[in-house]
Parts: C-alpha cells; sequence; structure tokens
C-alpha cells in the first residue's frame, strides 16, 4: 500500500484532516492496477475514470466539511458479481455478455452514500461455484505473492486486488467460504456476517439461502468500517478493544482439525498456545454431526444454484466454463426430498454450532487446511489422502454458509515458503457481527501479523 | 426413491444428453446422497414419523 497509510482506517483519517486527498490515493491505486493488473488479472474491468470522478466529488464535499463518514473518499474494489450501476456485471462468464446493471446493488448503494470510490470490479471463479478462480471467463486471478498460485475463491481477484494494493478493501460474496477463503489465502481478514445482516439484492445467486457479502480487507479494524458502512453505519464507534484475557474461544477438534497440512496444524497450535499464554480460555468442543456437513451443503447448493442456472444451461450451453457448466449440471440430478432432507440437516447442524458456542465468545479453528494452491492443482495430499482442491478448501468454511453463523478470518501465520495461513472466529448467530470482531481485534492483536 | 434407482436414471439421462462427464460426478452425489439419507436425523424422520428435532429457533 501507499507509504504513507498502511491501513484503511489510517486512510480514512488523513482523508477526513486533508493529509492526502481521494484523488491522490485513487490514481495510485489506478497505478498500481495499470501495473500489475496484466500479471495478476484481479480485475475483470477497470472504472478510472468514473473513479477519479468520484474521487474529485469526494475531495469536495471534504474539503467542504461535509464528511459522510469512514469510508468517504477511500478507493475499493467490488467482486463481479455485485451490480454497479451502468457497468456490467459479468459474474466471470460469458452467459452474461451484454448485461449492464441498471442499478446498484443495496450495498453497493449504502457504500455509496458512504463516499467510497469504485475503482473497478474484481475477477472471480465463474457464478461464484468454486474455490480457485480458475473457471473464469477472463481467466485465473493469480496470487501476488507467486502468480503460479490460486489467491484462492471464488472472490480471489478481491483478494489479490487488496493484497497487491490496487484497492483498500474489496466486496466480495461467501456461500461456502468464497470470502474467506480467498482472504485466508492472501494473509486478509475476511468476514462473513451472518446470514441476512447485509442484503444479497443486486448480487447474481449462487445458493439463495446461503449467500452472503462480505469484506476483504487488511486489518479488523478495516473491516469493522466497511462492515458499518455496508450497514448504514458511515460512522461507526472504534471498535471496542477488550483484549484476550478471559476470552472463551472453543476449538472444535473432531473433523476440523482432523486432516490438516502439517504446516498450518503446527501455526494453529502455536497461535492457539499464543492466545492462551494472554489470557484467553481454550476449551475443546465438537459438533457431533459434523461428518454430515458435506453432503448437506452439496444438496442445498446443487439445488439452488441449479434453479437459477436451467434456463441458460438449456440455452446457451456452452458460455460457461466446462467445469462449472457440469457441476451446475450435476444440481440438476438433485431429489425434491433430498434436498429437503438437508434442509433438516441445516436445522440440526445450526443447533448443534449454537450449543458449542453457548458461554463460550467465539470457535476458533482453521479457516482452510491447506496454504494457497497452485494453479492447475487437481488434488491436494494431507496425510495419507489425495483430496480434490475444492472439497479440502470448502471444508472448513462451508458449515457457517449452511448455519449462517458470523464468521472471519485473521492471518496466524506462514508457511516456510511464505504463504499466509488463517485463523477462523465464528461468533453467535444473534449477535451479528459486531461482537465477533471485538473477539477477532483482540486475537488479532496476540497474533500480531496483519496490521 | 432409491439411491440405486436414481443413479440408474441420471447416468442414462445425462449419456442421452451427451455429457459423458457428469457420470463421475453423478455418482459421487450418490454417494453423498447415500450418506445424507443415512444420517441419524434422517433415520430418525423416516422410520418413525416422529417430529424428530424442534426447528430452529427464529430469534
Amino acid at each position: 500500500m501507499p507509504a504513507e497509510a498502511r491501513t484503511l482506517v489510517e486512510l480514512s483519517g488523513r482523508l477526513r484532516d486533508g493529509r492526502t486527498t481521494s484523488a491522490e490515493v485513487t490514481e495510485r491505486c489506478l497505478a498500481r492496477i495499470a501495473d500489475r493488473n496484466a500479471s495478476l488479472n484481479a480485475y475483470i474491468t477497470v472504472l478510472a475514470d468514473t473513479a477519479r470522478a468520484e474521487a474529485q466529488v469526494a475531495d469536495r464535499e471534504l474539503a467542504a466539511g461535509r464528511y459522510r463518514g469512514a469510508l468517504h473518499g477511500v478507493p475499493l474494489s467490488l467482486k463481479d458479481l455485485i451490480d454497479q450501476r451502468a457497468v456490467p456485471t459479468t459474474a466471470a462468464s460469458r452467459v452474461r455478455a451484454g448485461h449492464v446493471a441498471q442499478d446498484d446493488a443495496p450495498v453497493v448503494a449504502r457504500l455509496r452514500a458512504a463516499g467510497a470510490v469504485f475503482l473497478g470490479k474484481t475477477n472471480l471463479h465463474e457464478f461464484a461455484f468454486g474455490t480457485t478462480n480458475e473457471d473464469s471467463a477472463y481467466g485465473p486471478a493469480r496470487h501476488p505473492f507467486d502468480p503460479d498460485y490460486s489467491p484462492g475463491g471464488s472472490s480471489g481477484g478481491s483478494a489479490a486486488s487488496v493484497l497487491d494494493g490496487m484497492a483498500w478493501a474489496s466486496i466480495g460474496t461467501d456461500t461456502g467460504g468464497s470470502v474467506r477463503i480467498p482472504a485466508s489465502a492472501c494473509g486478509l481478514v475476511g468476514l462473513k456476517p451472518a446470514l441476512g445482516e447485509i442484503p444479497t439484492a443486486g448480487v447474481v445467486p449462487l445458493s439463495a439461502t446461503m449467500d452472503h457479502v462480505g469484506p476483504l480487507c487488511l486489518c479488523v479494524e478495516d473491516a469493522w468500517l466497511v462492515y458499518n458502512a455496508m450497514r448504514c453505519e458511515f460512522e461507526p464507534a472504534p471498535l471496542a478493544s477488550r483484549g484476550v484475557k478471559g476470552l472463551r474461544l472453543a476449538v472444535p477438534r473432531p473433523y476440523f482439525l482432523d486432516r490438516l497440512d502439517t504446516e498450518v496444524a503446527t501455526q494453529f497450535e502455536d497461535a492457539c498456545a499464543q492466545l492462551a499464554q494472554a489470557g484467553a480460555i481454550l476449551e475443546d468442543t465438537a459438533i457431533p454431526h459434523a461428518g454430515d456437513i458435506a453432503p448437506v451443503y452439496l444438496h442445498i447448493v446443487l439445488a439452488e444454484a441449479a434453479a437459477c442456472h436451467a434456463a441458460t444451461l438449456e440455452s446457451r450451453p456452452d458460455d460457461y466454463t466446462p467445469n462449472v457448466r457440469i457441476r451446475l449440471e450435476m444440481g440438476r440430478y438433485v431429489l425434491a426430498e433430498d434436498y429437503l432432507r438437508a434442509m433438516r440437516g441445516r436445522e440440526v447442524l445450526t443447533r448443534e454450532v449454537d450449543a458449542a458456542l453457548a458461554g463460550r465468545d467465539a470457535l476458533l479453528l482453521p479457516t482452510l487446511p491447506v496454504a494457497a494452491t497452485r494453479i492447475g492443482e487437481a488434488t491436494v495430499r494431507l496425510g495419507e489422502v489425495d483430496e480434490p482442491v475444492r472439497n479440502a478448501t470448502l471444508r472448513l468454511t462451508q458449515l457457517f454458509d449452511i448455519t449462517g453463523h458470523p464468521a472471519v478470518t485473521i492471518p496466524c501465520g506462514r508457511t516456510q515458503a511464505g504463504l499466509p495461513i488463517g485463523a477462523q472466529l465464528v461468533g453467535a448467530r444473534y449477535a451479528g457481527s459486531a461482537h465477533l470482531l471485538q473477539v477477532a481485534r483482540a486475537a488479532e492483536q496476540v497474533l500480531a501479523t496483519a496490521c | 426413491m432409491q439411491v440405486d434407482s436414481w443413479l440408474e436414471a441420471a447416468l442414462r439421462d445425462a449419456d442421452r444428453r451427451g455429457l459423458p462427464g457428469l457420470r463421475p460426478l453423478l455418482e459421487a452425489l450418490a454417494r453423498a446422497t447415500t450418506a445424507l439419507r443415512a444420517a441419524d436425523w434422517n433415520v430418525a424422520l423416516d422410520a418413525t414419523g416422529d417430529t424428530g428435532a424442534p426447528a430452529v429457533d427464529a430469534r
């Protein structure tokens, strides 16, 4: 990021007191995009002219004392699954060719009202139906640390844009982990708010009952500001810093810690030890039906995605990337009785996560069982098992899209090769994301890798 | 519909539609469906007609 500010929080203060201008920071992001996007493929559409115009408006308002809030003049990127008025929403698919959004999605309208500047639309796994960003009509987004690696997905372009200084934060979507997976793979903070906290209207649906919208940011305080703006709280109180001492964190070991890359396992246990040493109270817990998570998830997401895509699978099958097309086709064979069985399993799993959280501040588990994977890698070896990358990368995140609990990933270490590793915190459904972000901020200060 | 019968029909339909790439995915889905139906909450529901566990509290 630009040398004078390391985080969105810092940038926000500098914009407010006139030490920098939105035009300056927007130009820096656009210059970075011009320099790096050809190799990282983070953006599908760059909106240089409108971003400059929005920045000038923000600067005029700020100079005139018409302060809109913490995001006033801050340049953001949007996953190209979310409608921005007068801009194509491609969903990274040829199926969407010719589309131009008539209106802003409500979440975009809120960010616009907050004074944000929109730099462009970021690359994704086609229709958000994948975790690597490899199946995109625009080619894969690439990891800023090493372009041979995937930044994760489906919001991979969003993560790459933030990590590489091409935006100060990004708005992604999460149906099985698509905010948290790329955030973890890129060493960022990624928040999936509680189900229903943030409107999903104006977002191309994948799974109507599991879709979430959330921010990818450089640190938890940045996520706090963006999350609040997405809820129309443009000038939120500073994120309360309660410290780690006395925090009650539950680690669901069975299933979630059973099959991890050894470096991920080591770094996660180190993080647990650091938090305990700082005064957190760590206890083990379990989700009794965790073994049923994948079948429950699969039957819901496949059926709901197929319902959205049935017409275009018939009329324009060759406009999908082959892998996404064939997985969507699979959903057309799910029986109604099995969809309803899965919805019943959803209730069971939701109660079990509620129970695991009773009397605790958060669940604590790894976000991904592996660090970033190489582009083109079909499987990862975990212990004695070769597991498909898609299954492995969804395994620790998809439960909380099923249940709707808010979940956030924060950086907790790196592999010997320097690839980031993330820890996931999960909060109570009824508390929204505010308490969870307080817990995440406290943990972040102990783990001290992000900000 | 039993899973075996469903899979047989699904594979036949996929072949008819010229989608041979679906075969391994449908076989994987069949395994997932078998696991889903074997989950104890479904077994209880299907076998006894009991209402099973209460719905999620909608607070």
